[in-house]
């Protein structure tokens, strides 16, 4: 029944291995997949990620057998999928690519309600799913259901695309670089609101990325794969910063782990500054009273569902009169819970100023959030953990400033010879 | 010089005639198209049968018309059924070839979303392959049709003519109006069946309209 909670499975590779023959040549074939072995609890992030030609995408397809593995076996919540009937098992699965391969000829919201149609439900049940999953993607069903593909921007159509992996409520999602088409901008936006969205799904999901900024951000988990097909670490994404396991692990997450390490950390983690707010229309003098003896002189105005409006400086906030919106300036960023620390910190140095706002998911404020708190937070896990390899990635980095030093000095001396 | 009152006493011929060459063009293009859509399924099943599938349609479609015909009479005489053997084998050539680039032209992203999601085999052929291929199918169909209309004219030498027949008889009996009424209408028709398609093909893919946003 339609109502039935959302349930999510357990995947589990047991030993799989895919070998493509590579005509020939000794060379290992990319894609290949090399007796991978890895669990996935149920309602969690397993990003894998890698390389091109690490074999992360094969192991995606094998779930869904797309590709077939040459040996080894994948268990859904303990049953091996290479006994399920093939069309049965895919339509138990969401399915999310990178080219979403929505189907042109059918409107939005026939394309959500595809996995719907083919198990039958009835029409009027397709049509309120797909449009109860439009609103979910955050596309308003009345302007975007009756629109070809053709019409819709890349970001609306990658929405479309989770709209209709989530259409039967399936308890598994794959997702092929789901949001690598999109510009960074689109990208950020659809990764948070994907992470919003799976706070209340809960769903088991296998994400493939290349990206390693992706990884450490969506996933609970992320095994990282290296070319050949073999699992080079497998682990959260904080143990993998901190612990890279191998020489290739450490190269591969790159060398600002520690700035990384900041995306782990969410807005929930900080115990927030509490706001002091005065309600739209409200007593001056009681607004008044209440920044008296605060270090920061200044009222957030929000409205009646306690909504920041924006902020009126203690100075402009009269004897007596009602609080009016005419006072207020504009706002800081807006956080919510769910915000990594890095990106607060990016959106606070971006709007350049102290001190962001968070907010819940009505929109109501929760307290503040300062660059300073962050800052604090930086100092305490610093230092707190010995990378390995640490000594090997000094020294690539001096050398990596020593070829920028002489690149610098390549040129400079041809400049002076033109101008001469 | 065109004689109107002659056009205007064999309205009725000049009628049966048109009649005719729709009946033969209509039931040559149909019979062509289903022949052409299995020989395309057949290529689209296994991709090695596409070389002599096209080859020998390539074959066919390379005879001189007024030869064929004539080889066919002491087969199958001067009857229907030689001119529809003559005009069927003509459309297949165009006909394969579209079907097959408008299946071939389905992005291989959409043929990955619909396996990946459940669909069987038949049911991705036909609920999603099928329609996308439609707009290539709808122009093979056109130039099937208009090139269809000028070979019925052709069959005229087996007496299957349609239009043909008024403007063979127009040059036997010196009748310049006969001629030249049979050629316009053989335009018109022409022109006629390819808006009438366009027009259907437009119908059936509104999703490759222009966007009206």
């Amino acid at each position: 029944m339609p109502d039935a909670p959302s349930r999510a499975a357990t995947v589990e590779f047991r030993h799989v291995t895919k070998r493509y023959d590579a005509g020939g040549g000794g060379k290992r074939a990319l894609g290949a997949v090399n007796d991978l072995s890895l669990s996935v609890p149920a309602g969690k992030i397993c990003v894998l990620v890698g390389p091109s030609g690490c074999g992360k995408t094969t192991s995606l397809k094998m779930v869904n057998r797309l590709i077939e593995p040459t040996s080894g076996q994948i268990l859904i919540d303990g049953v091996d999928a290479a006994t399920r009937e093939v069309t049965e098992l895919r339509r138990g699965i969401g399915y999310v690519i990178q080219q979403v391969g929505l189907f042109p000829h059918q409107t939005i919201a026939q394309n959500v309600a595809t996995v719907p149609r083919l198990l039958g439900w009835p029409g009027p049940r397709q049509r309120e799913r797909a449009e109860e999953l439009l609103a979910t993607v955050g596309l308003e069903p009345a302007r975007y259901r009756d629109r070809f593909p053709a019409q819709l921007s890349g970001g609306e159509r990658q929405r479309v695309g989770v709209a209709r992996a989530l259409a039967a409520d399936p308890p598994i999602m794959l997702m092929d670089e789901p949001f690598g088409a999109v510009d960074p901008i689109v990208r950020e936006r659809l990764q948070n609101e994907f992470l919003r969205l799976q706070e209340e799904l809960a769903k088991t999901i296998l994400f493939v990325t290349h990206d390693i900024d992706e990884a450490i951000k969506m996933g609970d988990l992320v095994a990282v794969l290296q070319v050949g097909g073999t699992l080079a670490q497998f682990g959260r994404p904080d143990e993998i910063l901190a612990s890279p396991a191998s020489e290739f692990v450490a190269r591969f997450v790159g060398a600002d782990r520690g700035l990384k390490r900041l995306s782990l950390s969410r807005v929930s983690s900080l115990e927030l500054r509490p706001a002091v707010t005065a309600r739209l229309g409200e007593d001056a003098a009681t607004a008044r009273r209440r920044i008296v003896g605060e270090p920061i002189p200044w009222v957030l105005l929000v409205d009646a569902d306690n909504r920041p409006i924006g902020w009126v400086s203690g100075m402009d906030v009269g004897a007596r009169g009602p609080v009016t919106e005419s006072m207020a300036i504009p706002m800081s960023p807006l956080l919510n819970r769910r915000t990594t620390l890095k990106d607060a910190l990016s959106m606070l140095l971006g709007a350049d100023v102290q001190v962001g706002i968070v907010v819940d998911r009505t929109g109501a404020v929760v307290g503040l959030l300062s660059v300073d708190m962050i800052a604090e937070r930086m100092r305490d896990t610093a230092g707190e953990a010995q990378y390995a390899g640490a000594a090997t990635e000094l020294v690539r980095d001096a050398e990596d400033r020593t070829d920028d030093d002489d690149a610098d000095g390549a040129v400079a001396p041809v400049n002076e010879a033109v101008e001469a | 010089m065109i004689r109107w009152e002659w056009i205007a006493s064999n309205v009725d011929q000049l009628a049966d005639a048109t009649l005719d060459h729709v009946v033969l063009t209509a039931v040559a293009v149909g019979v062509g198209f289903v022949i052409s859509f299995g020989l395309s399924v057949l290529i689209y099943r296994n991709r090695r049968l596409a070389g002599p599938i096209t080859g020998t349609a390539g074959v066919l479609y390379t005879i001189p018309s007024l030869a064929l015909f004539a080889f066919l009479v002491p087969f199958t005489g001067l009857s229907f059924l030689s001119a529809q053997i003559g005009l069927v084998s003509y459309t297949l050539l165009i006909l394969v070839r579209n079907i097959v680039a408008g299946l071939d032209g389905v992005p291989a992203d959409v043929r990955e979303a619909a396996d990946g999601m459940g669909y069987g085999r038949a049911r991705r052929f036909l609920a999603v392959e099928l329609p996308l291929a439609l707009p290539l199918i709808v122009a093979g169909l056109r130039v099937a049709t208009v090139t269809t209309i000028g070979l019925v004219m052709v069959a005229a030498v087996i007496g299957q003519g349609g239009l043909g027949q008024v403007m063979v008889r127009g040059f036997n009996f010196r009748n310049d109006t006969a001629v030249y009424t049979g050629a316009v209408l053989i335009v018109a028709l022409a022109v006629v069946a390819d808006l009438l398609l366009a027009g259907v093909g437009r119908l059936v893919t509104p999703w490759s309209r222009p966007r009206s946003r």
